[in-house]
C-alpha cells in the first residue's frame, strides 16, 4: 500500500518533470554541441529568450498556425544571435565568457522589449500530445511516460541517441572531439577549426533557441518577461553534470525537473512538514533546483579531487580557449 | 609513389617571413631531391622551423614561391600542404591526448570510414603499421605512451596520409639515445624507399649520421647547401654561429661559509610519492654546485623546495643561515634567490605580457618601479631595455609581447633577470636546455659572472657534459637521494656516469 502510494507519487514526478525540463535537455544539449568543439557560450539564457519570443512574435503577429514553423522561426532567430556571438569569439577570438555573459544579459533585455505588448496572451498554437493509442489509458502507471508532445521525444531520445552516435561511432564526431581537445591536432590534418566551431556554435544556439520556442508553444503557454528563469545557466550546468556525455544529460536535465515539479506537487496536494508549515516548504522546495544542481556539479568536482578522476567526464580541454594558427 | 626524380621534390625561391617586425626568413631559396634526407642546420631563431612551417602550410610566406615536384603551390592551410604530399612532425606534437594511437592516425583523414567502430579502427591501423614496419599498440591512448612512442604516431599519420616529402623538426629533443638511434634507422629506410625527409636539428652529430645533403640557415638567410660527404662538424658550427666562442671556465675551492644549506629534506612530487630524501646540500657564496642527474630524478622537486614552490615533509632550508623553509615565494626572492625555472615559459615569463613587463615579472613591487600603488612606467621601460640590450635579446621593443621571442631570447631574458634578482642565490634549473652553442654560451657566461661577484650557485642539468664544464662542486642525484658530492678536480665522468644509473659509491669504486 505505502509502496504503491510511493511508486504513484514518484510517476506522477517523473509525469510532470519530462515536459518540465523539456527546455534544459534542449539548451543543454545545444551548449554541448558547441563545448565539445571548444566553444562555451555562457548566453544560453539569452537565447532561450529570444527562440521563445520570435515564436510568440510568429503565432501572435505572423499570423503562423503551425507549432512546428513557430519553433523553426525562433531557431533561427537564435543561430542568428549564435552567428553573432560565433564570430566574436571565433574568428575575432574575443573573451567566450565576456562575449557569452553580454548575448545572456543582450537576449534577455530583447527578448521582454519584444515581447512587452503580448504578455499574458494565451498561445492557441500548441504541440499536441502523441496518443501511443489503445495501448495504454491515461491512469496507467506508464503513463508517466506517454501522453506527452513529440518535441519531449525528440528532446530526450532522439537528440541524445543521434547525438552519441555522432561523437562516439563516426569520423565526423572523432574531428569533433579533436577540435575541442586540441585545436592545433585538428588543424594539423587539415580539419578547419574556425569553420566548425562557428558551425556548431550556431546548430547550439538554434537548438537552444528550440527549447525557448518549446516553453511558449506547450509548457507556460503565454509570453512573461524573463521567460527562461535561469533554465540557460541550469542547462550548462547539466553539460557539466553530465561530463559532456548525452545520455547523461538526459539524467541531469530530469533531476532537475523532478525538484521543480516537487514543488509544484507539493503545493498542489497540500503537503507539509512536521517542522515547516506548507508555505515555509514551498520556499524551500522552490530552492531545491538551484541547490541540487550546484550539489550535481560538485559530485564530478569532487571525483577528481578524491583522484577518481574519469578522463572521459573531463571538459573537452581547449573549452573556451581561442585559437590562432600563427601564435607563436 | 614519387614524381619525376630529376626534378626537385620541393622547392622555395626567394621565401621570406617577418614575425612582428622582425625578419624570420630573408629571402630563402632551398631545394630537397627525392630519396634524399636532407638536414636543416641552424641555431635557435635561424629560421628553420619556420621555413618547414611554410612548407607544411601553417604559416604563409610574406614572399616567395613554393614548388612541389615542378608545380607552384600557394599553402592556405596545413590540409593543402597534406593534399600535396608534404607532412610535418612538429617539435610539440599535434596529438590529442585522450584518445587512442588508432583515433589519432584516423583523425581528419578523409579515407577513415564515415562511421567508425574502435575495432575497425584498431584493425585498420595494425594493417597500416604492418605495411610500414612501425609499432605502436593502436589501443593505447597518447598520454600513456613515451615520447619516441607518441612521434612515432606522429610519423605513421603523416604517412597514412600518402605523403612523399616528411618533415621532422628537432625530432631527437626530446628522445633517448636509443629511441634517437631507431628513429635515424626509421628515416634511412624511408628515404630508401624513395621518400623525402628533411631533418630539422642543431646537433651535428645527428647531421652527419644522418643526412644526404645539408643546408645552414643563420639569422634567416641561407648560408650555404652541400653534399654532406666531406663536411666535417666544425665547419658546419662555423656556418652556424658564423663565430667561434669557446667558453674557459676555471673551476674553483671556495671555503666560505654557506649560503644555501640543506638538511633532512624530503619532500612528494605532484603525485604524493616522495621525490626527495633525506637531502643534505650545502652551496658556498662564490661557488657553482652542479647536480648531476638523469631527468625525473627529484632535481625539479629540489629546484621548488628551494624556491618555497614546495613545501617540505621534513628537513630544513637555510639562506646565509636565515630558515626558509616556512616563507613564501616573495619573501625568498626578497631576501635574494633568482630561480631560472626548468618550464621558462610556463614558470619564468606571461607570453601574453609585453617585454617590458616580463622584465620586471620578480621586482614590480620594489621601490625601484613602484610608489604604492602606482607602477613607474618610465623606469620600467628603462630597465627593461637596458636588460634586453645586456642580455642581447633580439626583439622588435620592450612592447611587443615575450611570446613574439624566439625560444633562445625568452631564455637570455629569463636568465638575466634572475640573475639580476640573485644576491644570494641562483638557482638555475636546465638554463641551456633546447638552446644553440651562441645563446647557450651567453647563458653560461651570465651564471660564471654571478659565481665571481660571490653569489652561490645550484646548477641542475641533465646534460653531464655542462655540469662538468661549469661547476666547482658536483653532487649525483639518483631516486630523490644524493649518491656523493665531489670537488671538480676529482670528478671521474665514468664514475659520475655509474651513480646517475644508481650504482652506490661502493659498486662505482
Amino acid at each position: 500500500m505505502i509502496l504503491a502510494i510511493i511508486e504513484n507519487a514518484f510517476l506522477s514526478l517523473i509525469g510532470s518533470a519530462i515536459p518540465a525540463s523539456a527546455v534544459v535537455m534542449l539548451a543543454a544539449t545545444g551548449a554541448m554541441l558547441g563545448e565539445r568543439v571548444g566553444v562555451l557560450n555562457l548566453g544560453q539564457e539569452g537565447l532561450i529568450g529570444i527562440g521563445a519570443v520570435y515564436s510568440v512574435i510568429a503565432v501572435l503577429s505572423w499570423g503562423v498556425e503551425s507549432p512546428w514553423l513557430a519553433m523553426l522561426i525562433g531557431m533561427m532567430a537564435a543561430a542568428v544571435a549564435g552567428l553573432i556571438f560565433a564570430v566574436c569569439v571565433v574568428a575575432f577570438r574575443a573573451s567566450q565568457v565576456l562575449v557569452g555573459l553580454a548575448l545572456a544579459l543582450g537576449g534577455i533585455g530583447l527578448s521582454n522589449q519584444l515581447g512587452v505588448n503580448r504578455n499574458g496572451t494565451p498561445i492557441q498554437t500548441l504541440f499536441r500530445e502523441v496518443n501511443p493509442g489503445g495501448v495504454l489509458d491515461n491512469n496507467d502507471a506508464l503513463s508517466a511516460f506517454f501522453f506527452h508532445d513529440p518535441v519531449v521525444y525528440i528532446a530526450y531520445v532522439g537528440l541524445p541517441v543521434v547525438l552519441y552516435f555522432v561523437l562516439f561511432r563516426t569520423r565526423h564526431g572523432m574531428n569533433m572531439k579533436a577540435v575541442g581537445e586540441n585545436p592545433a591536432a585538428a588543424d594539423a590534418v587539415g580539419v578547419s577549426v574556425t569553420g566548425w566551431r562557428i558551425f556548431y556554435s550556431v546548430l547550439g544556439a538554434a537548438l537552444t533557441g528550440a527549447g525557448g520556442a518549446y516553453m511558449v508553444l506547450s509548457f507556460t503557454p503565454t509570453w512573461s518577461p524573463d521567460i527562461a528563469r535561469g533554465r540557460g545557466w541550469v542547462a550548462l550546468a547539466v553539460v557539466i553534470f553530465a561530463g559532456w556525455r548525452p545520455g547523461w544529460a538526459v539524467a541531469g536535465a530530469l533531476l532537475y525537473g523532478s525538484m521543480i515539479s516537487l514543488d509544484t506537487t507539493a503545493q498542489a496536494r497540500g503537503w507539509g512538514l512536521p517542522f515547516m508549515g506548507a508555505s515555509d516548504l514551498s520556499f524551500f522546495l522552490s530552492m531545491l533546483p538551484y541547490v541540487v544542481t550546484l550539489v550535481a556539479i560538485l559530485i564530478p568536482a569532487g571525483a577528481v579531487k578524491l583522484g577518481r578522476r574519469v578522463r572521459s567526464t573531463a571538459a573537452p580541454a581547449a573549452l573556451a580557449i581561442p585559437y590562432s594558427r600563427e601564435e607563436r | 609513389m614519387t614524381g619525376d626524380s630529376a626534378r626537385p621534390a620541393v622547392e622555395t625561391r626567394g621565401i621570406s617571413k617577418a614575425f612582428g617586425g622582425v625578419a624570420a626568413l630573408d629571402a630563402v631559396d632551398f631545394e630537397v631531391r627525392w630519396s634524399e634526407v636532407h638536414a636543416l642546420v641552424g641555431e635557435n631563431g635561424a629560421g628553420k622551423t619556420t621555413l618547414c612551417n611554410i612548407l607544411a602550410g601553417i604559416y604563409r610566406a610574406d614572399a616567395g614561391q613554393v614548388i612541389v615536384d615542378g608545380t607552384e603551390r600557394d599553402f592556405r592551410s596545413p590540409a593543402h600542404a597534406i593534399d600535396a604530399g608534404i607532412g610535418m612532425v612538429h617539435q610539440h606534437f599535434r596529438l590529442v591526448e585522450p584518445m587512442t594511437v588508432a583515433e589519432n592516425i584516423h583523425l581528419g583523414w578523409p579515407e577513415t570510414p564515415g562511421v567508425v567502430s574502435q575495432r575497425t579502427l584498431n584493425e585498420r591501423t595494425e594493417q597500416f603499421m604492418g605495411e610500414m614496419g612501425l609499432r605502436v599498440d593502436p589501443t593505447a591512448k597518447i598520454w600513456q605512451l613515451s615520447v619516441g612512442e607518441q612521434q612515432r604516431v606522429e610519423i605513421l599519420r603523416v604517412l597514412a596520409r600518402g605523403a612523399r616529402v616528411l618533415i621532422l623538426d628537432e625530432p631527437t629533443a626530446v628522445l633517448t639515445a636509443k629511441e634517437a638511434e631507431d628513429l635515424f634507422a626509421v628515416v634511412r629506410e624511408l628515404a630508401a624507399g624513395g621518400l623525402s625527409v628533411i631533418f630539422i636539428t642543431h646537433k651535428l652529430r645527428e647531421v652527419l649520421a644522418v643526412s644526404d645533403r645539408l643546408t645552414v640557415l643563420r639569422h634567416g638567410i641561407r648560408e650555404i647547401t652541400r653534399p654532406t660527404e666531406g663536411a666535417t662538424a666544425s665547419e658546419i658550427a662555423r656556418l652556424m654561429t658564423g663565430e667561434e666562442r669557446v667558453l674557459n671556465v676555471e673551476h674553483r675551492v671556495v671555503t666560505g661559509d654557506p649560503a644555501l644549506e640543506l638538511r633532512g629534506v624530503s619532500a612528494l612530487n605532484d603525485r604524493g610519492i616522495t621525490a626527495l630524501h633525506d637531502v643534505d646540500l650545502t652551496v658556498r657564496s662564490g661557488e657553482i654546485l652542479g647536480i648531476a642527474g638523469v631527468s625525473g630524478n627529484g632535481q625539479t622537486e629540489l629546484a621548488e623546495v628551494i624556491c618555497a614552490l614546495r613545501g617540505l615533509e621534513s628537513g630544513a632550508i637555510t639562506v646565509d643561515g636565515a630558515d626558509i623553509t616556512s616563507m613564501s615565494v616573495r619573501a625568498v626572492t626578497d631576501i635574494g634567490v633568482g630561480h631560472i625555472p626548468e618550464d621558462r615559459i610556463g614558470m619564468g615569463m606571461v607570453l601574453s605580457a609585453p617585454v617590458k613587463d616580463n622584465a620586471v615579472l620578480h621586482s614590480y613591487w620594489t621601490e625601484q618601479f613602484s610608489q604604492g600603488l602606482n607602477l613607474n612606467r618610465q623606469s620600467v621601460i628603462d630597465f627593461a631595455k637596458k636588460l634586453v640590450e645586456t642580455a642581447r635579446v633580439q626583439t622588435r621593443s620592450v612592447f611587443a609581447t615575450a611570446g613574439q621571442l624566439s625560444g633562445g631570447n625568452q631564455q637570455r631574458l629569463v636568465a638575466r633577470r634572475e640573475a639580476l634578482a640573485a644576491d644570494r642565490l641562483l638557482v638555475a634549473a636546465h638554463p641551456t636546455r633546447g638552446l644553440d652553442v651562441n645563446a647557450a654560451q651567453e647563458v653560461r657566461s651570465t651564471i660564471l659572472d654571478k659565481r665571481d661577484s660571490g653569489c652561490a650557485v645550484l646548477l641542475i642539468s641533465d646534460d653531464l657534459d655542462e655540469v662538468l664544464l661549469m661547476s666547482d662542486r658536483i653532487a649525483v642525484i639518483y631516486e630523490g637521494r644524493i649518491m656523493g658530492v665531489f670537488d671538480a678536480a676529482d670528478a671521474d665522468r665514468e664514475h659520475i656516469g655509474l651513480l646517475m644509473g644508481g650504482h652506490s659509491i661502493t659498486e662505482a669504486a
